[in-house]
């Protein structure tokens, strides 16, 4: 099965690229007002545009644009063609839109299916998808290019370790997707429930977080299978834009589709080979969201060598940090500024100093928002305080989806360098 | 009558109420009342001092939050069922309490004085005048300026 794009030689491929490119810059600079004002204001000639080399012509696109055409500016076709929606965090409390056509769809798919074969999952697997369903593109884009598989698809989504477990022993789960984190707190449960031996699982695919290699060979060994690392976000698509091969060594870019150049954050030329920067990346095919040199803030550094599973998509390492403040929380992906938001809403017009500490505790994420007392939200009785803590509680879970103990301090005692507040103190350490 | 407290938000951790006593020493306050309620993670301290505003500033000053307001100070027998006369007034006008706390001095143990907050302050003073409850004058033990 060595015919498809995955294999082709890197001269073709730059051929399909190149192709794609030029049709896609013209496709946007007639269909996304945005993209044609910011090449006409930078007079940049659409026609110049002639191949991958020229790539760098090309302006950013960023986070603030989705922000700034929120919901819809940035779509590429007639609403009629799109047929899915989904959404993800935006730097503040709104979120930021993506849609699909048909089309897009069977890429997504196309991708994810190189992504589970090149990890041995074939259409004989029971693949149990512990991935979030909704808004989230790791649950439906993962549902769907399984089903496409021909797998036996299980759609057990996030939390309720209990029934996860029951699921993998009763259905005879052979396959999982999940946040590594969450494995790795299954595979604590599988040991402490002693259930190993009624478990068939032998693959995984993890993604959504960071990771390291302790943490991978930790649930190897423990659990006798094999876990692969994917990577994706949102706006360029979902998990899938770049997936791990058998040899386990770096995340095979789908570049008959996407293009990622790796630059210097400050200077935003390209880094020396094997160097750490930022991964910025085109989308060569899609029709209702395309995006042209989206800056992505994630940190990795591009293997250029032919992986010796013979692939010739170049390999992404694993991503080792942000550019940004972003934070990934139980698979979630947020923004301090999201959060300062919800506080200066919840506590009487008055922003209070507040620090986001965020923990691994038993393999899950923590979220801990201290919060110095003002004179605005303190009160003489006990009620009316956690009123305000229960109401910052439940704006963060509807805003974000998720759980956070909210501590008050006393006034000045969040730690302050230079006179101003550390926001985060991140303590979890990637294994 | 009203009568006026001193909270002051402490943090749960070891030191921290000897830490505002030394300031209020410091200032020369003297505590005429005082209750903690505690929560998981912190406590207020509510406090009947002689001079609520002297407190207040010095207290501002070192970084606490304080909150100086009123609450109602009642005076009881200090006999079995002292209390009650209050409490079922409260519930018969359909008033919650919020919290409150009492002491006995040493040199009037016929009487205690019971500091109340309520859900509905004046319509509680209103019915505690109308039946005869004894209230404490704020200005026969605080200075208020």
């Amino acid at each position: 099965m060595k015919n498809n794009n995955e294999y082709l030689e890197r001269e073709s491929l730059k051929k399909i690229q190149s192709e794609k490119l030029v049709k896609l810059v013209d496709r946007m600079y007639k269909n996304v007002k945005v993209f044609k004002d910011r090449c006409d204001s930078l007079n940049i000639k659409i026609e110049d545009i002639k191949s991958i080399d020229d790539l760098s012509k090309l302006p950013f696109s960023s986070k603030i644009d989705l922000r700034d055409n929120y919901p819809y500016g940035l779509f590429a076709c007639p609403m009629d063609k799109v047929v899915r929606i989904h959404a993800s965090s935006g730097t503040t409390g709104k979120q930021i839109v993506v849609g699909y056509t048909k089309k897009d769809i069977d890429i997504w798919n196309e991708c994810l299916i190189r992504a589970f074969k090149a990890a041995k999952i074939s259409k004989k697997d029971y693949l149990q998808n512990a991935f979030g369903y909704g808004l989230f593109t790791g649950g439906l884009g993962i549902h769907e290019a399984a089903t496409a598989l021909g797998a036996k698809v299980i759609p057990s989504s996030t939390g309720n370790t209990e029934r996860q477990l029951t699921t993998m022993m009763d259905f005879g789960t052979t396959a999982i997707t999940a946040t590594p984190s969450y494995l790795e707190y299954l595979t604590e449960e599988i040991e402490a429930k002693n259930i190993k031996d009624k478990i068939k699982l032998k693959t995984a695919i993890c993604g959504a977080e960071p990771w390291g290699e302790t943490l991978r060979k930790s649930i190897e060994s423990r659990l006798n299978i094999k876990a692969y690392d994917i990577y994706g976000l949102s706006e360029i698509m979902g998990p899938g834009v770049a997936y791990e091969c058998e040899c386990q060594c770096g995340m095979h870019f789908n570049e008959d589709h996407f293009i990622p150049e790796i630059l210097v954050p400050d200077t935003n030329i390209p880094v020396k080979d094997g160097e750490v920067g930022e991964l910025v990346i085109t989308t060569l095919d899609k029709e209702a969201f395309p995006l042209i040199r989206f800056r992505t803030h994630d940190l990795a550094s591009i293997y250029k060598e032919k992986c010796s599973c013979g692939r010739t998509f170049k390999r992404i390492t694993k991503i080792k940090g942000r550019t940004d403040d972003m934070l990934i929380i139980r698979g979630v992906n947020v923004f301090p500024s999201q959060i300062e938001e919800i506080l200066l809403k919840t506590s009487n017009g008055v922003t209070p100093n507040y620090q986001i500490i965020v923990d691994r505790v038993n393999s899950t994420d923590t979220l801990e928002i201290k919060v110095e007392l003002t004179e605005e939200l303190f009160s003489d009785d006990v009620k009316t305080i956690e009123t305000i803590t229960q109401n910052i509680k439940d704006a963060i879970r509807s805003t974000l989806g998720l759980g956070a103990k909210i501590t008050l301090v006393a006034p000045k005692t969040i730690d302050r360098s230079e006179g101003k507040a550390k926001r985060v103190i991140d303590k979890r350490i990637i294994l | 009558m009203f009568i006026k407290q001193v909270t002051v938000f402490i943090e749960n951790e070891s030191g921290k109420l000897s830490e505002v006593l030394d300031i209020l020493n410091e200032f020369k306050i003297d505590i005429r009342a005082l209750s903690i309620a505690d929560t998981k993670d912190y406590g207020l301290l509510r406090m009947i001092v002689d001079k609520p505003f002297v407190a207040e500033k010095a207290l501002k000053e070192k970084g606490y939050i304080v909150k100086v307001h009123d609450v109602i100070a009642i005076r009881i027998n200090n006999e079995p069922g002292g209390l009650l006369k209050a409490l079922h007034l409260l519930k018969e006008y359909k008033i919650d309490v919020m919290y409150l706390y009492a002491f006995v001095s040493e040199g009037n143990k016929e009487k205690a004085s019971v500091m109340l907050k309520v859900s509905d302050r004046v319509k509680a003073l209103e019915i505690f005048k109308e039946n005869g409850i004894s209230f404490i004058n704020g200005e026969e033990i605080q200075e208020l300026n």
